[in-house]
């Protein structure tokens, strides 16, 4: 299954949430998620955002200013 | 026969009331999940943290955190575009500043009855309580949030409701009234105590409200911008630019954007694009946004000016690097003295 990036650069959160819950919106469970983001916040709110939707956190780094989270969506 | 389990949207800001209000009502054996809505001025923890002496505290997000805590989902909505609105013709006019409260909270459970419509919802839920803020949660103006957001009688307030009509889950059996409260007034001793019955031990601290709009300074410059464009208008870029920076208008067209720390300078260098900048070179000093256009001597008064937010405060000249789309140019110039930055630029 093909990885969906969400572009959140210049986001402040919870903006980079909000365009990753409304992009996994109407996405079959197990598909893959990347953010990328600017906000060191995403990487406290995405994983609160995955516990309670049961989603999965892959792996996460970042480089430079940018921060990824790579995410599997629950079944 | 047996009775489907009922469903209730609660508006979750991230303070205790609206998190005890969830509890409650799934103490009752209600299925809830949480809406919070994203409106631009939210004071969020993250936006303390773009400067740096607020770094150590832990950032996170209030409503994430209440909904974890609860184990609950939450539905994060984005309003920016249609909040617009409410801001700039307010229909219950403002509070003390620029915060229309009664018409953002009639908004806000207004598009909770939207998103408990579209989603197989029996009712709504917030933490509201009677005289617990002057201009919206008042006894005067329950009936007037229910009755103009379209959910009248669907919209239970947990932490009050005893002291209101009943509404229609209490009446149809859906939650019992008697174990609903009776809270009213402005001390915080009641929600302190039922948290801790409900064993909510941390939860975040009501202290400066979560609306930027509350704020005397914030809606100043708000105000001040709508002023300085002749119209009352804003995008988001405008309003997150009025939580960061020191900012300084010296003429009625253009203002500067100066960065305090460090955390402001790599918030505002994501702006450099999309913004006319100076930058002192010849020492360091904060980058800082030109938000208008001044002339080219307009220019060197601001770059004055940030010569003087440099460390090169006191030396005889400064360079200080211009940028304006593809136009760059360097000007040297003597930093302004304290006193002729006028207290009235200051906004």
């Amino acid at each position: 299954m093909s990885r969906i990036v969400v572009d959140a650069r210049g986001l402040l959160c919870p903006l980079p949430v909000i365009r990753l819950q409304d992009t996994a919106r109407g996405l079959p469970g197990e598909s893959e998620l990347e953010l990328i983001g600017t906000d060191p916040g995403i990487m406290q709110d995405v994983p609160a955002w995955c516990r309670i939707n049961g989603h999965t956190i892959v792996d996460s780094w970042h480089e430079g200013n940018q921060y990824h989270i790579l995410l599997k969506l629950q079944q | 026969m047996t009775q489907r389990t009922r469903k209730a949207v609660a508006l979750i800001s991230g303070g205790l009331d609206s998190m005890l209000a969830a509890k409650v009502i799934m103490e009752q054996g209600i299925h809830v999940e949480g809406i919070n809505f994203f409106t631009g001025f939210c004071v969020e923890g993250h936006t303390h943290a773009i400067r740096k002496r607020d770094q150590a505290k832990p950032k996170r997000n209030n409503a994430l955190w209440v909904a974890e805590q609860l184990g609950i989902k939450l539905h994060i909505v984005d309003i920016i575009e249609e909040y617009k609105d409410v801001v700039i013709n307010p229909k219950h006019c403002y509070g003390a500043n620029l915060n229309p409260c009664l018409d953002c909270k009639i908004f806000m459970v207004g598009k909770a009855r939207q998103w408990m419509l579209e989603n197989g919802f029996d009712f709504i839920i917030t933490g509201e309580v009677i005289g617990q803020r002057p201009k919206s949660q008042r006894r005067e103006t329950m009936p007037v949030v229910a009755r103009e957001s379209g959910a009248d009688d669907l919209l239970l307030r947990p932490l009050c409701a005893r002291n209101l009509p009943a509404t229609l889950p209490e009446r149809e059996g859906w939650v019992e009234r008697d174990k609903l409260y009776g809270f009213s007034g402005r001390t915080r001793k009641p929600q302190m105590e039922l948290a801790s019955q409900l064993g909510l031990e941390d939860y975040a601290q009501p202290a400066g409200g979560c609306c930027f709009l509350t704020d005397e300074n914030y809606s100043r410059k708000l105000a001040d911008l709508w002023r300085a464009r002749g119209e009352k208008n804003y995008e988001l870029d405008d309003i997150m630019l009025l939580k960061v920076g020191r900012h300084i208008r010296p003429r009625p067209h253009f203002k500067l954007i100066v960065a305090r720390e460090e955390g402001e300078g790599r918030f505002l260098q994501g702006y450099k694009n999309r913004y006319p900048h100076l930058h002192p070179i010849s020492h360091a000093g904060p980058l800082t946004l030109i938000d208008g256009t001044p002339t080219p001597d307009e220019l060197e008064l601001a770059a004055r000016i940030v010569a003087r937010y440099s460390q090169g405060r006191d030396a005889d000249t400064v360079e200080v690097r211009s940028v304006d789309g593809n136009e760059e140019q360097r000007l040297s110039v003597t930093p302004l003295k304290p006193h002729e930055i006028l207290p009235e630029w200051q906004l």
